[in-house]
């Protein structure tokens, strides 16, 4: 895509020139991230998440690459063999630090671009598409995390690894077989550990594969923008070279310098200490808890306590553990619905008054409490914390969103880009001149 | 279509977690506490800080106290506890010169096999071997402790919580159950039940209390020291095992945080250089401030 005064792509020697008439690879990455594609010019640091996401992926792909060389994933040594990396390999330990520090940090950019997504509306049309292919890619994230937590076969890998395919075994009769089949045996052994390493190793470039249809998608609208008013004219955008690459690469430094901050003085204060004992099926830890970037789900998870049961009998329709794992999938999942059960017209928080009110004082501290309800054991007053936020989060989404977007009166919008940049727009006062671009 | 069923969805999953939340609550109210008090929780201590020359960002490695803690070890823990990712070569590290880590090396024996018959036999350790285990295998080491095994120590100072701080305060931490106080109160006083199962001690920095090891530095001089090195108390003594056994959890640690500070140095600089180059690229769009 591209709006009609996109800047066109020169081939200045005869290189390019060869390359563009028989693979036109500079003209693709130009139209991409370069002069050839408009940005809309108002975009504020919230927009810097997704070139950081990229970033993380590739950085996460070449870390992992290189421990892959040294790894092995055989239920005997994969211990042992985590330890020589962090020992004997040349900057091993560097890797391996650089790999799971590199995981968080992956995750927090991606909460950030999620949430950047809820308070814009980016998932309104005509973004479905964009926003679907990123659930798709959260997901995919988060299959890939839970699987390389389980590699270097620590406690809390083995007993990770047996609760979260044990939620499988909640689905009425054909439970049990799937979990067994999921884990290749009774229990996580060496056929769950290689199965896992494989998969490890193949879903991040399936997640590189759907972000290149999450940005083929973005580039056939455009980006959003913080106003949410579409672009109209050329003065609504500038080319994303030179101006957000110059942005973004001062958004990855700052990234960088909180990356490597955590990488050469906390590498393991994200992780669990238990991590450190070899995994031992005879002995339970005390609290098993997943990494930090699953935790809001597994409160959610944790949060379902009572049967679903015809009332004053004993006739249970629905047991507590199922409920608690069809609730985490539906935490998710419900996303992929996100553009029709909102449909106001009006995109960005920054114009609707009843919204941004359920998004600070409701969405974002429910979000929290399940954070940190997640983390914690599974005792009181944690449970009692998560169930309530768990009700306000499905109700924030599936109740409060359609009806918000119903009864809310918006406030005026800007009439373009332009005018919310630089406080009046001369189509906008010349009227006639104003020609609306069609997307 | 959509919008109803995910009302009702929406509906049906914050009722079930209200439901839950009542019969959480209703069971708080009727036990008149949110939770059980339980010993493990109110007579836990946190770890006391060993204050090591390795804490921090800019933590260096003591290797006097490092060499300490390896002869701690080597004469009182290496009894019951193995150490099996640390190498004898990897002792070169502490200061150790060659000769010293051939020497120590030989002083353990090691599984080997005869080259002359074949079969199974223990010779004596090479730079190259790892620190043997003390027990052929779990269930020699099971029943030799009264069926708990003595963990591998290489990485106790990574898989606890606050581990160098553990390491020194549990093994001065070995309290009488029956004088040690909370609050002013012993933990009998508070949990009549609270026992201490036999072979097991008492030590308010282990996680339930009870630790099956007993105090295993309990005299002041328990090791001999070298000329020139601090008293060996106890208190000396854990410190240096302590110090030891986060050098063996994390060797590079100290290389780790020495790479780290010329790192973040080179990001910041250029951190400002992008900004800068930000702000440049960006002056000529820049809307002008319009006048007050």
């Amino acid at each position: 895509m591209s709006f009609p005064w996109a800047q066109q792509y020169q081939p200045t020697n005869a290189f390019t020139r060869f390359m563009d008439e028989k693979l036109p690879l500079p003209r693709l990455v130009y139209n991409a991230i370069g002069g050839g594609y408009p940005v809309p010019r108002n975009l504020n640091y919230m927009w810097n998440f997704g070139v950081l996401a990229g970033f993380c992926l590739v950085l996460q792909i070449v870390t992992g690459v290189v421990l892959a060389m040294h790894y092995a994933s055989n239920a005997q040594v994969a211990f042992a063999s985590t330890e020589h990396i962090m020992r004997d390999v040349n900057w091993g330990w560097m890797l391996r630090y650089a790999h799971a520090n590199g995981a968080s940090m992956f995750f927090a950019v991606i909460y950030l671009h999620i949430f950047r997504g809820f308070f814009y509306s980016s998932y309104k049309a005509p973004r479905e598409m964009v926003w679907l292919l990123g659930v798709v890619i959260f997901l995919l994230m988060m299959a890939t995390g839970f699987m390389g937590y389980v590699l270097p076969w620590g406690q809390m890998s083995f007993w990770g690894a047996k609760v979260i395919t044990g939620l499988f075994g909640a689905i009425p009769l054909v439970g049990e077989p799937i979990q067994v089949w999921l884990l290749g045996g009774y229990a996580p052994d060496n056929a769950a550990l290689n199965r896992f390493f494989s998969l490890h190793y193949l879903l991040p470039f399936v997640i590189a594969g759907a972000v290149i249809l999450h940005i083929w998608a973005l580039h056939l609208t455009g980006s959003s923008n913080p106003t949410g008013v579409e672009v109209k004219q050329e003065s609504d955008t500038i080319p994303f070279h030179p101006y957000y690459t110059a942005k973004d690469g001062y958004g990855l430094g700052i990234f960088l310098l909180i990356y490597c901050a955590l990488l050469f003085f906390g590498p393991n204060l994200l992780g669990h200490p238990d991590n450190y004992i070899e995994a031992n099926p005879l002995s339970t830890p005390a609290h098993i808890v997943p990494e930090w970037y699953f935790w809001p789900f597994y409160a959610i998870l944790r949060a379902f306590t009572v049967d679903l049961h015809i009332p004053f009998t004993a006739i249970v329709i629905i047991e507590a553990k199922l409920l608690g794992v069809l609730a985490m999938f539906a935490a998710i999942l419900l996303w992929f619905f996100l553009p029709w059960l909102d449909k106001g017209p009006v995109r960005s928080g920054h114009y609707r008054p009843l919204f941004r009110k359920f998004f600070w004082f409701g969405l974002i501290p429910a979000m929290l409490v399940l954070f940190y309800c997640g983390g914690a054991p599974a005792e009181e007053p944690f449970v009692m914390l998560s169930q309530i936020a768990t009700a306000y989060y499905f109700l924030h989404f599936l109740v409060v969103l359609p009806i918000i977007s119903m009864i809310e009166k918006p406030e005026p919008l800007p009439y373009s880009i332009t005018e919310a940049v630089l406080g009046e727009d001369k189509a906008a006062v010349l009227g006639e001149n104003a020609q609306p671009v069609g997307v | 279509m959509i919008r109803l069923i995910g009302i009702l969805t929406g509906l049906f999953f914050a009722l079930m977690a209200v439901w839950g939340f009542g019969t959480g609550l209703a069971t708080v109210i009727s036990d008149g506490q949110l939770k059980e008090k339980t010993a493990e929780y109110e007579f836990h201590l946190k770890p006391r800080d060993a204050g090591l020359a390795s804490d921090g960002a800019f933590g260096k490695w003591d290797l006097a106290q490092l060499q300490r803690g390896m002869q701690v070890y080597k004469e009182v823990c290496a009894a019951c506890h193995g150490l099996k990712f640390v190498a004898f070569r990897d002792l070169a590290a502490l200061g150790y010169s060659e000769a010293e880590v051939k020497a120590i090396a030989a002083g353990f024996q090691v599984p080997g096999i005869d080259p002359t018959t074949g079969e199974a036999n223990t010779r004596p350790g090479l730079p190259t071997d790892y620190f043997p285990s003390p027990y052929p295998n779990a269930v020699a080491a099971a029943a030799a402790n009264n069926n708990a095994i003595p963990p591998d120590l290489s990485l106790m100072a990574k898989a606890r919580k606050d581990g160098s701080n553990y390491v020194y305060s549990l093994l001065t931490g070995y309290r009488d159950v029956n004088t040690f106080t909370v609050d002013g109160k012993t933990v009998k006083q508070v949990f009549p039940e609270f026992a201490t199962p036999p072979n097991t001690h008492f030590n308010p920095y282990f996680a339930n209390l009870n630790i099956a090891m007993a105090a295993p530095l309990m005299v002041d001089g328990q090791v001999t020291y070298a000329e020139g090195q601090p008293a060996p108390t106890v208190d000396q003594m854990s410190k240096d095992i302590a110090a030891f056994l986060t050098w063996t959890a994390e060797p590079k640690k100290v290389k780790r945080t020495q790479v780290g500070w010329p790192v973040m140095g080179f990001l910041l600089f250029a951190t400002i250089l992008a900004w800068m180059a930000k702000n440049q690229v960006w002056a000529a769009i820049k809307p002008k401030k319009k006048k007050a």
